[in-house]
């Protein structure tokens, strides 16, 4: 066997706290060999990203390395001082970042941004180190890279800037590159493709990656060890097959069955058991005081037709000399009540664009909505407010979506007062009632937003959806931003909300299996056209378009569970 | 950008038309200038010619037009006071604000920024922290106690600068300068200083809270996790990003020097136009004080086109959008 390019011996990273030292990363070891890929995989706050800074030195103070060494190519790194630590970094050690719609400077090109990395570690004149880096973005796969050296990040797509991030990790051949959940922030397809150039690298390059993610797809798909953390601490690790096929720990069997498939439906998501931390969610008594008088008289709830959107993408003095991108052409579908109906599609397809058209946050621009009969797109100012008074929406990052300076009383209070839907007096009442049906402690209207985790704070969201009472709520990615473990309580929440209360749902979502769960059926859009409708079983098994075929091929898969097992992990769970 | 900027220029011209019609109709709404022209011992007749003379018996709106035919040539009238046009006392006065301003801006400018990314990068040394607390008082000071200060301290105490007036200046072609004298320049301290204290503080400030801001980007970590030193990383990377505001609030702040250096120039004794301005408020010379409300938005539209235009330098988004 090769020996380890890195080797994490017994880590404990420590944050002093006024409670005394609190410890992201407790005694945590792995080793990574040349070509080898290993998982860090654990729910946010698990400490896996904290490794990873750690390893290349970027900790934030006052986090510091408490114990344990760090040993890169046989040299202890964790005691060099500051300086030697950035000469490290970038060229022997590289990192990849999340979002590569941020990672990127919007102010310099691209090809200045590589040419600046690979003169500071290999000093080549600037001739030189154009032509590297032209060579670079080539080998990461983006068409023309003479042109597109030249170019701003904002001109790149986010699967071609993550190639950019990448080429940039690749600036002079690092031995080890840490991927902090590198795919989270991109579609299934553009996902897919810079995996596989991640293998590639590893494989042809001998690169060790160290690919920190929440998503067990793409651990079983990528890796080749894997290392499951549970809050600061390893609960499990060893060759990836070996643990996605036979866990011995109890949180890693409830994280895998947490996990959504695409090949079932099941009725309940399942939860991650361990640790204890279920919340409970009250539909019951939030049932018994819902208003259902109100059943559409047709079945029909919701009813689009050729629904068209046009942004300006080139402004001009004439009219005439203006260009239009067309977001979402010619779309028509109906939604019965009580029906969960998702839009699946890559981001730019103009899902959240139809959304937001139905939702009235956008004007439409061609086509019509109906809503119980009425069409919305003819209605005057009050049928207007009637009309959102009925549909609700939750938004994907539940971070921005609430204002941060109002408590969370006032931001669920305000559909209340705005609607005028009860008298004054009554209003913090209720409040307090909705917070405690999401599951929200007793005291968490006097809190304020940022007080709150994701999946809290996405408890708060629903709360302020449901305020109005209303009969169709737009989901847009209510999940993509959360953790596998908190995805299923939030999604079993919207689980019974259609089920109890009978309401109608649209639902986003770039995340098959998700949708295979939640849908009753599954429209797919692709460039802002409506290419596929049908039941949700039927396109999962018989896709009718060949695009859809091509996205179901994407999906990463536990394909090393079979279905007994994971029936077997289902009732363990 | 072509549109762009056509755009933005004419928004500039409506600017000017409407500031033009505040500044006409002073000299319809404030006194009379035949009044002001003829002295007690008049006769009707007198009065009827000159009215017909000066045109002044014609619609409001010709009167409008004309002034603005006369004002795009450089013809502001004659001083009541002085009995010269006004143009030539104005083209006689502005060098002297006009280096004022520049000198101040370029301080206000250089030690903002300068203090702003110092202040930022080392966010709890004791230096930053003693420049933080200083800056308050540049602030909150009104410009003339800084002023009369700063005559006590440096000319009165200590005697090493001048207390009023530019000092010896050379005529160079029309143009006068005070940069070519020792006197000339030991005169330009004080007031610039006075003049650009209150300018470079907020720069400073605000350099401070958008350099604070971008460094907490991802792409700042990312250009960290590549290795490039904290010098690339603070001056290149991220300063060019705090850029934006900063312009905005720079040509803002610009053309408020050149208006507001009234109080500076009358502390000092300075030959600007601002001193002219408060001379023609006194004596209600009306000519003066329109041409000099001309002459100000004329400069604040300019700086703020030129703001504009180089928002789109700066950033490259803009570009595209534009």
């Amino acid at each position: 066997m090769t020996e380890p390019v890195l080797s994490i011996r017994n880590l404990t990273v420590d944050i002093p706290t006024r409670r005394g030292l609190f410890k992201p990363v407790e005694n945590v070891s792995y080793d990574i060999r040349p070509g080898e890929i290993r998982g860090v995989v654990g729910e946010s706050g698990a400490g896996k990203s904290m490794t990873g800074n750690a390893v290349i030195g970027l900790l934030d103070p006052p986090a510091r390395i408490a114990e344990g060494e760090i040993w890169l190519n046989g040299r202890r790194i964790d005691q060099l001082d500051a300086e030697e630590k950035r000469k490290i970094r970038g060229k022997e050690i590289a990192m990849i970042f999340q979002d590569p719609l941020t990672s990127l400077n919007p102010l310099f090109t691209v090809g200045a941004q590589l040419v600046e990395t690979i003169q500071l570690h290999l000093g080549l004149n600037q001739a030189d180190a154009k032509k590297r880096a032209i060579d670079l973005l080539d080998r990461v796969r983006i068409p023309n890279p003479e042109e597109r050296f030249d170019q701003y990040p904002h001109q790149f797509s986010g699967g071609m800037r993550q190639r950019v991030v990448i080429a940039l990790a690749l600036c002079s051949e690092p031995s080890v590159i840490v991927a902090d959940e590198p795919t989270t922030a991109l579609d299934v397809s553009v996902q897919a493709q810079v995996l596989d150039l991640i293998k590639e690298l590893a494989r042809e390059r001998q690169v060790g990656v160290i690919l920190v993610t929440h998503d067990m797809g793409v651990i079983a798909d990528t890796t080749d060890q894997v290392t499951v953390m549970y809050s600061g601490r390893v609960v499990e690790q060893g060759a990836t097959a070996q643990i996605l096929g036979a866990p011995q720990h109890e949180y890693t069997k409830s994280l895998i069955a947490a996990v959504p498939r695409p090949q079932v439906k099941l009725h309940r998501f399942p939860q991650v058991s361990y640790g204890g931390r279920e919340t409970t969610f009250k539909i019951e008594d939030l049932a018994r005081n819902w208003d259902r008088s109100t059943t559409s008289q047709s079945g029909t709830l919701l009813q689009v037709e050729g629904l068209t959107k046009r942004f300006l993408s080139k402004g001009a003095l004439l009219p005439s000399r203006r260009e239009y991108f067309t977001a979402v052409d010619n779309v028509s579908f109906d939604i019965k009540d009580g029906e969960v109906f998702g839009l699946v599609g890559e981001s730019g397809s103009g899902k959240s664009t139809v959304a937001r058209m139905i939702a009235t946050l956008y004007p439409v621009d061609g086509g019509k909505i109906t809503f119980d009969g009425e069409e919305m797109t003819a209605m005057d100012k009050e049928g207007i407010a009637r009309y959102r008074r009925q549909i609700q929406m939750i938004f994907q990052d539940p971070y921005s979506s609430l204002n941060p300076r109002m408590s969370v009383g006032d931001i669920v209070a305000e559909p209340l007062i705005h609607h005028k839907i009860l008298p004054r007096a009554e209003v913090g009442a209720r409040v307090r009632e909705l917070l405690d049906r999401v599951g929200l402690a007793s005291d968490a209207h006097r809190k304020y937003p940022h007080e709150f985790s994701g999946g809290q704070r996405q408890r708060i969201s629903i709360a302020r959806a449901l305020a109005t009472q209303p009969r169709f709520l737009i989901c847009d990615e209510p999940t993509s931003a959360l953790d596998v473990s908190i995805q299923a309580q939030i999604l079993n929440i919207l689980k019974d909300l259609q089920e109890y209360l009978g309401l109608t749902m649209l639902f986003i979502s770039h995340d098959l299996p998700v949708v295979r769960q939640m849908c009753d059926r599954v429209g797919v859009m692709r460039q802002g056209k409506l290419v596929e409708v049908q039941e949700t079983g039927a396109l999962f098994e018989n896709p009718q378009s060949d695009y859809t075929r091509e996205l179901l091929d994407l999906m990463p898969r536990l394909e090393q569970l079979s279905e007994e097992e994971f029936a077997g992990l289902r009732e363990q769970g | 950008m072509l549109s762009f900027i056509l755009k933005r220029v004419g928004q500039s011209i409506l600017v000017l038309l409407i500031t033009g019609l505040v500044a006409f109709s002073m000299f319809t709404f404030v006194g009379d200038p035949i009044d002001n022209m003829l002295g007690q011992e008049r006769t009707m007749e007198d009065v009827e010619r000159l009215r017909e003379q000066l045109g002044l018996d014609q619609p409001f709106v010709v009167q409008y037009y004309r002034f603005l035919e006369q004002a795009v040539q450089g013809n502001f009238g004659v001083s009541y006071r002085q009995g010269r046009p006004v143009a030539e006392i104005l083209l006689e006065r502005a060098p002297a604000t006009l280096e004022l301003a520049a000198v101040s801006g370029v301080l206000a400018i250089a030690f903002g920024i300068a203090l702003g990314v110092f202040t930022a990068i080392r966010r709890n040394g004791i230096a930053a922290n003693v420049i933080m607390s200083a800056s308050l008082i540049g602030v909150s000071l009104p410009t003339f106690l800084i002023g009369i200060l700063l005559i006590y301290l440096f000319s009165v105490e200590l005697g090493w600068l001048p207390s009023f007036g530019r000092g010896e200046t050379v005529d160079l072609g029309g143009w006068t300068t005070g940069f070519l004298t020792v006197s000339g320049l030991k005169a330009l301290i004080l007031p610039s200083i006075t003049l650009g204290l209150y300018q470079m503080t907020l720069i400073m400030r605000l350099v401070r809270s958008e350099m604070l801001e971008v460094l907490r980007q991802d792409y700042v970590r990312f250009a960290k996790a590549r290795g490039l030193s904290d010098r690339v990383i603070n001056f290149r990377h991220a300063l060019k990003n705090t850029m934006v505001p900063v312009i905005t609030v720079i040509g803002l702040q610009l053309g408020s020097i050149i208006a507001f250096a009234i109080i500076t120039e009358t502390v000092f004794q300075w030959p600007g136009v601002g001193l002219l301005f408060i001379n023609a408020i006194q004596f209600v010379d009306i000519p003066v004080m329109a041409a000099y409300l001309m002459l100000i938005s004329v400069m604040f539209v300019g700086i703020n086109l030129l703001v504009d235009i180089l928002y789109a330098f700066i950033d490259p988004r803009l570009r595209v959008a534009a």
